[in-house]
């Protein structure tokens, strides 16, 4: 450790957020390209530097006052979990625009614009030490997504974005107002502004009796189970990731999922430890069906996108369910889990994005015989599908192994049952690479070419990624220990 | 001397190397080079193997465990990356390596049509799999055998789809992984309950803390390990892929459908030895579903006329006898016949592959006949191969069955009773298979017999070398009647203790056994012989044999009670549940706030009366609702 240096969360937000709105003064599209790649590259940078100083979390980290006369300020901190996803949020959006490099897009000053604004609000999300600027940056991540939906999406971009903005505005409204019910709730800050506070250490004096633990439980539990998703509040997912922009899609799946997942562990779990362990058991119950009942669909489905839309179901329900064990190992396993995944399924995108662009068809029963013409291609998508099994040595096992053992611990059925999901994956995975890569060619993969040298770099970094974290894990753990050892004080 | 074991990393690392060299470098590699670097590979860890060897056979104790990094270690869950290497490691280690080098070697000659690319994907493929088998018999923990463990599986997937323009062979690629990871979830379960109650999965650790599990923890522990058994050795009611796996090349089948990855169960189980010994009813079980694959496999032998499937099921058949003997409590005696059955299945699948090759690709061994003079060097190791599984006085297979049969013997008699006409059964299916094969006449195309040419020497010799392992390879272990000493059960000892035979009567069971063998073994032979060797063979197909044919019908079995009804559960889930459930509640919302707003919207009607009317109401809801609040 170099030191401690607390401007970097503000430059980790700070810069995509002025780098995006740039972006819109930009007048050649090849220019706001390459701005875009720049930026978020930068970004990366500055997230790496992050990881040589520490930021005590407690201390004062309140930047600047901001809407003093709500008791909100600009606060802002990064302990290991926030360090981590911002590390992903950081690396995720250069391997996307790298990926999707060769695309053309409409207006795309707009477009790129918009994605490093959803950036900003991703960073903000992870940073924030205040509910009301967690509220703020959880919106602005959103927002943009809409817009990239609504715009740029496939043909039944309307019907999805609609439900996509139905869902998530339901959920932010009952957040909203469990956020101000505990604002109301905390302790009023005389000598400095005179009003309630919406600090995160004075939401956590709260004092809530079981009761009102309760409801506001499934208020906030409601809004951040839809972001994740969990069933039943799943179904806007998969329609979304199908009429996204793939570019688009990634953000969502590599890393929006992880705000619902965050949000639970930052907000949920320590503001309402009695209703947690109230109702824990419905929740992993509802994790653990959502997470069979998405695998036999993920079976049964017949489109690319689809097919990997209900397998992220799936392995979101496990890292659910390994949250509410509220262990060590299980919350240790979300933590490499959340990393892992969002790498894992951005390289999947990658994948069908490629093909998809060559092909015109994202039907897993009309291709075949890929790998004839693209064995590289192929190689690389195999690694990343093992890595989506959980196979060993890859980067999803270990997060799987003690999330499994997690949940085992606190209930040998409920493990049992999730376990089936372990062979479930493998039959829709295999399945899927069988009829795309193996086989003989058809008509419509006949004229398939290879990946090119950027794509081999791009899809060669995930699956580098993916071993090393596979074999080493160890150094993602110390990152995390802080903020796992602070959520488990919170249960005694 | 510890210092020294603390190298054997490098027994992992050099089929590792061979596996990148030869993946990364397949565009660029000439086919002798891409040979060499994976040949010398495995060579160069079976020298390391070999000294290992000679270290660990002065050792009396049971080392420690070398660990080299943290893999996981957070509050609650410490598992290293360790290595353990003793007895039962170090057996393993030659068996994996020794015939693993002359499956490679065997390789060579064996995948020359293919092209160069092709052909250093095969050789890379088959480095990465030495490596994982030597990962599973070297972790020091349950989690890095388990590293192996899913590791062999995916070599095994991606070499029984290497042709993966068929679309058979991909289903039973895919087949095999699938089966593998439901005995897989089995091992992990026991794992995670290893987790709760003892908080390890360190070998040495978990043999410490078996005061904290109950008797009801120690029989669900190994009832799941063997689980996971069943899965990966192919045992009841897990084996139906390990047939269909022959869809690989022959020598893959050789490596891993016969010595080595299949006995990976065999030696998890050995490895738990402590475990399951306190397990009463778990050994139990094993030997009963040992005894019963033993049986139902050699049955459904005796009627393929596939070469490679009689072998298969063979195989399913003799990893029965091994579990047979683990669930009667004869550990070493199991991982003895691990390595007689190393010698003579992969003998007998190389000699087969020898046969396809010189039968230009023919599998059918109804369309064979007589091929002893045309290849006698394959005939002949072949022969010796067939003699030693069907266990032909003082071959290999003659002493490591017999000691399961005598060990089976002392523990229940009707065990033993059934075990004897499993082995019955396999000299029947045995020597149907030789004569069908190399004697009568040939029954092939006019264009096969004018191809049928002996192996090159690549394929020979590996042949030569297995066919003197299974004759002699079982002196290690000749009981004292014969004039022999246990040796290789005494190396075993400080891993798992033999059960001693303090058995007057042993010598004369051990004569009973031989003379019995000699009578039955030579009825078999004039028995198969009148009838298989033949110059024409139409099959059998009707009545009960037409069941034993078709393998009694159990992969129709699994697809009608397990498969179609999950199958028919997703398409629920997907059609009804999903479209008109979730997403009828969800878009009913909508419309209902679409269409509640259009009706609100009269309710703005601008006259007087009806908002009177509307407030009066609301006043009397109102009203109501104080009086009964």
């Amino acid at each position: 450790m170099l030191g401690t240096y607390i401007t970097f969360p503000e430059l980790l937000i700070w810069f995509p957020l002025v780098a995006g709105i740039f972006s819109f003064l930009i007048k050649k599209d090849d220019s706001v390209k390459t701005w875009a790649l720049f930026a978020s590259i930068i970004t990366l940078c500055i997230s790496l530097g992050s990881f040589f100083y520490t930021n005590d979390i407690n201390a004062s980290n309140v930047s600047y006052e901001w809407l003093t006369s709500l008791g909100s300020s600009f606060a802002v901190g990064l302990d290991g979990m926030g360090r981590l996803l911002t590390f992903l949020t950081a690396i995720a959006f250069p391997i996307i625009f790298v990926a999707t490099y060769n695309n053309k897009y409409k207006n795309a000053k707009a477009f790129y614009g918009l994605m490093l604004l959803s950036q900003a609000g991703l960073m903000g999300v992870f940073c924030a030490m205040d509910a009301l600027l967690f509220y703020f940056f959880w919106e602005l991540a959103l927002i943009p997504v809409y817009f990239l939906c609504s715009r740029w999406g496939g043909e039944k971009r309307i019907q999805a974005t609609f439900k996509f903005f139905v869902y998530t505005f339901a959920g932010s409204l009952l957040m909203l107002i469990g956020i101000i019910y505990v604002y109301q709730h905390t302790s009023v800050r005389i000598e400095e502004s005179g009003f309630h506070s919406f600090r995160i250490s004075d939401f956590l004096a709260v004092q809530l009796n079981m009761q009102q633990q309760s409801w506001l439980f499934w208020l906030f539990f409601v809004a951040f189970a839809i972001k994740m998703p969990i069933f039943p509040f799943h179904t806007w997912q998969p329609d979304t990731y199908e009429q996204a922009p793939t570019s688009t899609t990634m953000v969502l799946s590599g890393i929006m999922v992880k705000m619902g997942l965050f949000a639970v562990l930052r907000w949920l779990l320590p503001l309402f430890p009695l209703a947690v362990a109230r109702w824990d058991n419905i929740v992993i119950g509802l994790s653990v069906f959502g997470m069979i009942y998405a695998s036999l669909i993920a079976i049964k489905q017949d489109n690319l996108k689809r097919l990997v839309a209900y397998s992220s179901i799936a392995h979101i329900g496990l890292m659910c369910a390994a949250i509410f064990t509220r262990s060590d190992t299980g919350l240790q396993g979300v933590m490499i889990q959340m990393f892992s995944h969002g790498i894992n399924i951005i390289g999947l995108w990658i994948v069908i994005e490629l093909l998809e662009k060559q092909t015109g068809v994202r039907k897993i029963s009309e291709l075949g015989g890929v790998a004839h013409k693209a064995p590289a291609l192929t190689i690389l998508l195999l690694v990343i599908a093992l890595a989506n099994i959980a196979l060993p040595l890859t980067n999803a096992f270990v997060g799987e192994f003690m999330m499994f053992s997690s949940l085992f611990k606190y209930n040998v059925w409920f493990a049992t049952a999730a376990g089936v999901s372990i062979i479930l994956a493998a039959v829709y995975t295999l399945n899927m690479v069988q009829k795309v890569f193996y086989g003989n060619t058809n008509a419509v993969t006949e004229n398939v070419k290879d990946i090119n040298l950027s794509q081999t770099v791009i899809l060669s970094v995930i699956v580098v990624i993916i071993f090393v974290t596979g074999l080493f894990p160890q150094p993602i753990f110390d990152l995390t220990k802080d903020t796992v050892t602070s959520l488990l004080l919170r249960f005694g | 001397m510890s210092n020294v074991l603390e190298s054997v990393w490098v027994i992992p690392i050099f089929p590792l190397v061979g596996f990148i060299v030869t993946g990364l470098m397949r565009n660029y590699l000439p086919k002798h080079l891409a040979a060499f670097i994976a040949c010398s590979s495995i060579f160069l860890s079976f020298l390391a193997s070999a000294y290992v060897f000679y270290i660990v056979k002065d050792v009396t104790s049971n080392p420690a465990a070398i660990h080299y990094f943290d893999f996981i270690n957070t509050g609650a869950l410490h598992i290293g990356f360790d290595f353990k290497i003793d007895h039962l490691t170090s057996v393993f280690l030659l068996i994996i390596t020794g015939v693993g080098f002359l499956i490679h070697l065997y390789s060579t000659a064996y995948m020359s049509e293919e092209q160069e690319n092709d052909y250093a994907k095969y050789f890379s493929y088959l480095n990465l799999f030495v490596f994982f088998m030597l990962l599973l018999v070297m972790g020091g923990n349950y989690l890095i055998m388990f590293i192996g463990w899913e590791g062999v599986g995916l070599c095994s997937y991606l070499l029984i789809g290497y042709w993966f323009t068929n679309n058979n062979y991909n289903n039973a690629a895919k087949k095999a992984f699938i089966m593998n990871r439901i005995g897989d979830l089995g091992f992990l379960l026991a794992l995670f309950w290893l987790i709760a109650k003892v908080g390890s999965v360190d070998f040495a650790t978990v043999n410490a803390g078996i005061a904290k599990l109950s008797t009801f923890d120690v029989t669900g522990i190994t009832i799941l390990f063997f689980v996971g058994a069943t899965g990966k050795s192919a045992q009841i009611p897990l084996y139906t892929w390990l047939p269909d796996a022959m869809a690989g090349p022959t020598p893959v089948s050789a490596l891993i459908h016969a010595a080595t990855m299949v006995t990976a169960g065999i030696y998890m189980i050995v490895r738990s030895n402590v475990l399951f010994s306190l397990a009463p009813i778990t050994m139990e079980i094993i030997a009963v579903i040992g005894l019963l694959t033993a049986l139902l496999a050699a049955t459904i032998a005796i009627y393929q006329n596939d070469i490679k499937k009689v072998l298969a099921y063979s195989t399913v058949s003799q990893l029965g006898y091994m579990f047979l003997a683990l669930g009667v409590g004869a550990f070493s005696s199991g991982v003895f016949h691990v390595m007689t059955h190393a010698f003579f299945k992969a003998l007998l699948f190389l000699a087969a592959g020898s046969v396809i090759h010189a039968m230009s690709g023919e599998q059918d061994i109804t369309k064979m006949g007589g091929l002893r003079k045309k290849i006698p060097v394959t005939y002949i190791t072949f022969l010796l191969g067939v003699l030693a599984i069907a266990g032909f006085p003082f071959t290999s297979g003659f002493i490591s069955k017999d000691e399961i049969l005598l060990n089976v013997y002392n523990h229940n008699k009707l065990y033993f009773y059934l075990a004897v006409i499993g082995a019955v059964m396999t000299a029947f299916y045995m020597f149907r298979l030789l004569f069908l094969t190399f004697f009568g006449g040939f029954r092939g195309t006019h264009e096969q017999e004018h191809h049928l040419h002996e192996s090159p020497k690549a394929m020979t010799i590996p042949l030569i070398i297995l066919a003197v392992l299974s004759v002699i390879g079982g002196l290690v272990q000749l009981p004292h009647v014969f004039g022999g000493h246990p040796y290789f059960s005494e190396f075993l000892n400080p891993v798992v203790k033999t059960v001693e035979h303090t058995d007057p009567k042993l010598a004369m069971k051990e004569y009973v056994l031989l003379i019995g063998t000699i009578i039955g073994l030579a009825v078999v032979y004039f028995f198969t012989k009148k009838n298989y060797a033949v110059n024409k063979y139409e099959g059998e197909y009707h009545g009960f044999k037409k069941v034993l044919a078709n393998k009694w019908y159990v992969d129709e079995m699994y697809d009608a009670i397990v498969v179609k009804p999950l199958l028919a559960v997703g398409t629920f889930f997907k059609n009804v549940v999903e479209k008109s459930g979730i997403d009828g509640f969800v878009n009913g919302i909508g419309k209902a706030v679409n269409y509640s707003s259009r009706q609100v919207r009269l309710l703005q009607s601008g006259q007087v009366g009806a908002y009177v009317l509307l407030m009066v109401i609301g006043i009397l809801i109102l009203f109501i609702v104080q009086l009964f609040l």
